[in-house]
């Protein structure tokens, strides 16, 4: 946008080339077909009692109202949130720390960034197969060897204790992405800027405080929205390490809408589910935004 | 930005030229060692993974991280035959391949129409369009688009990298036009004065010059493809055309009786994304990166 600041006052555009509007049209056509309708239809369907086929009947607005006093969808709400908010903060602590550790003078750099890259590219419902097995055998079983009480048990027998499972496995898969962009960030700072802190007799942690976080506080805010973003959708981690279960009382938002909409038989119901998601994503999305940019601005 | 920047930083002091008097500060032999007891927690799950798919069934038990006593690779063969894989990684690469080739070819030239053309109300408003599409995360969608598919008879692999393709639009369009506007206009008015058409400048001129970006689009549609599990679970509705990570979750319960078969059968489906990974790992790390600093 920048590079057309001394625009010459034209009184009238040129003909386009039809060209660039063949370029588009198909696209356009296509999005609007399976993306833009299936919102609209979203929407319609959250005001109806449909089953998800057959006939169905308008209902008004008793989705909505029923959702907010339905145990099992403020429980997914309460589940999905505790994970998102928690697995958003230690991700990113995590990969910052070993963003820096990888930042510094160490050998081998390049292979362990590699290393800690790996868990971006494996498919994250496999990996929590594996973790699935190391939680509910391995890790009880050293537990019992270590004599540690409270692990002899599973943790993914009951919501108090998997929801810490898997934020270990949503940490775990997705750190990988946040450490590369923290290090894509801090190699933006130059050297010099901390030999003069180092002159000027600046420890780590005040260096760290005053000089890189300030410096690198964009790609904070990156990944703080991507994370979040991101964990509020979880479905992969929970299909693969509990289900849902026991019972419903490991249900994420998302897997409430996949269960409930394809094999409940409350499409309607979970249309209307669907909408308020919706609405929660991106308002969180935008006050987090709002937030930390503001925090950045005066940082800096 | 950052990234041109990054490699010569990165490749170490052996390639940094001898010129340099500054005193260079000792590699930090703590830090170093500190962060390869971390990289564990990567490597140990892994580790984990391939003694046990290496296993009989008698030998589970206990915390499971011994070496097998002999290398069971029958158990590959058994998860072979029992999720037929041949067929699973087929249709995981034609869904993955096709998907990125497309992509690569369409999005960037909707990119380029609209980068191009910003300054008319058209193609600016269809940038916002497809742009405010990052706010609407899948899940919100799943149920209408499930039923449409269906009703399009979509719900099979190429509706599936239809998907992809229409899907990725979003992210794609918003990287690739901020690319776009750094190419000089120069270039392409050279080649019209030369009498070349909109489509012979963007197939010949533009499309040659996005390949970073390209490789971008390519990388991060590519792990995408191969590793999503939700979009072909709730699009795909004949089990023949299932791709690798939904196939490992309809055996989830006949493996239940077979842990050894289940963790070869989980080393296979990761195992072609690993390869290409180790081999490609310098690329895919800063395709990665210039996809998520625009």
């Amino acid at each position: 946008m920048s590079t057309d600041s001394p625009r010459v006052p034209r009184l009238r555009k040129p003909k386009l080339s039809p060209t660039y509007y063949w370029m588009v049209l198909p696209a356009l056509a296509l999005f609007l077909v399976f993306h833009t309708v299936p919102v609209v239809q979203g929407i319609y369907y959250s005001f109806t009692d449909s089953p998800g086929y057959g006939p169905s009947n308008f209902v008004g607005l008793r989705n909505y109202a029923a959702l907010f006093s339905d145990p099992r969808v403020i429980h997914a709400y309460w589940f999905t949130f505790l994970i998102a908010i928690v697995a958003t903060v230690v991700t990113n602590v995590i990969a910052l720390a070993i963003a820096i550790g990888l930042n510094s003078r160490i050998k081998f750099k390049n292979g362990l960034r590699g290393i800690y890259f790996i868990p971006n590219v494996l498919a994250v419902l496999v990996v929590g197969y594996i973790f699935n097995y190391l939680f509910s055998n391995s890790l009880p079983a050293l537990a019992a060897k270590l004599d540690i009480g409270w692990l002899e048990n599973s943790l993914l027998g009951q919501a108090k204790t998997a929801w810490i499972a898997i934020v270990i496995l949503a940490v775990w898969q997705s750190a990988a992405f946040n450490i590369i962009l923290y290090l894509a960030g801090l190699q933006t700072v130059e050297p010099e800027v901390y030999e003069a802190s180092a002159l000027d007799g600046a420890s780590a942690w005040r260096t760290f405080r005053s000089i890189t976080f300030p410096l690198i506080a964009g790609f904070f805010t990156i990944n703080m929205v991507l994370s979040l973003k991101g964990y509020l959708q979880i479905f992969d981690h929970i299909v693969a390490l509990t289900g849902g279960g026991p019972g419903t009382d490991t249900e994420s938002i998302a897997l409430l809408i996949y269960k409930g909409g394809f094999q409940g038989g409350e499409y309607g119901y979970q249309s209307a589910n669907s909408v308020i998601f919706f609405i929660v994503i991106v308002t969180m999305s935008m006050v987090q935004l709002n937030v930390l940019r503001r925090r950045e601005v005066s940082e800096s | 930005m950052t990234t041109a920047a990054a490699p010569p930083r990165t490749s170490g002091p052996a390639r940094r030229p001898a010129t340099a008097p500054k005193h260079r500060p000792k590699v930090n032999w703590w830090l170093t060692a500190l962060l390869m007891v971390l990289s564990l927690t990567i490597l140990v799950p892994l580790y984990f993974a391939v003694v046990t798919a290496l296993k009989t069934t008698a030998e589970l038990g206990g915390t499971g991280f011994g070496l097998p006593s002999s290398l069971q690779w029958s158990n590959f063969k058994d998860a072979w035959e029992l999720t037929n894989f041949p067929r699973a990684a087929l249709n995981s690469a034609l869904i993955t391949v096709g998907a990125v080739v497309v992509t690569l070819l369409t999005n960037s030239m909707v990119a380029y129409a609209i980068a191009r053309n910003m300054d008319r109300k058209f193609f600016k408003g269809l940038y916002f369009y497809f742009v405010s599409a990052l706010f609407v995360p899948f899940p919100i969608i799943m149920l209408p688009v499930a039923k449409q598919t269906a009703l399009l008879h979509l719900d099979n692999r190429a509706g599936l990298i239809l998907l992809y393709v229409v899907y990725g639009l979003a992210f794609n369009i918003f990287i690739y036009t901020a690319y776009i506007n750094s190419i000089p206009r120069s270039l392409e008015e050279a080649a019209q004065i030369d009498g070349a058409s909109t489509w012979t400048v963007f197939w010949k001129v533009i499309f040659p010059l996005l390949g970073p970006m390209n490789a971008t689009v390519g990388i991060l549609t590519c792990l995408w493809a191969w590793n999503d599990f939700l979009l072909p679970l709730v699009i795909l509705s004949d089990p023949n055309s299932a791709t690798l990570p939904l196939v490992q979750y309809v055996f989830q319960s006949q493996f239940s009786q077979n842990y050894p078969a289940a963790f070869a059968s989980y080393l296979m489906a990761m195992a072609p994304m690993f390869i290409v990974y180790i081999f490609a790992q310098r690329w895919v790390i800063s395709g990665v990166v210039r996809g998520a600093v625009k």
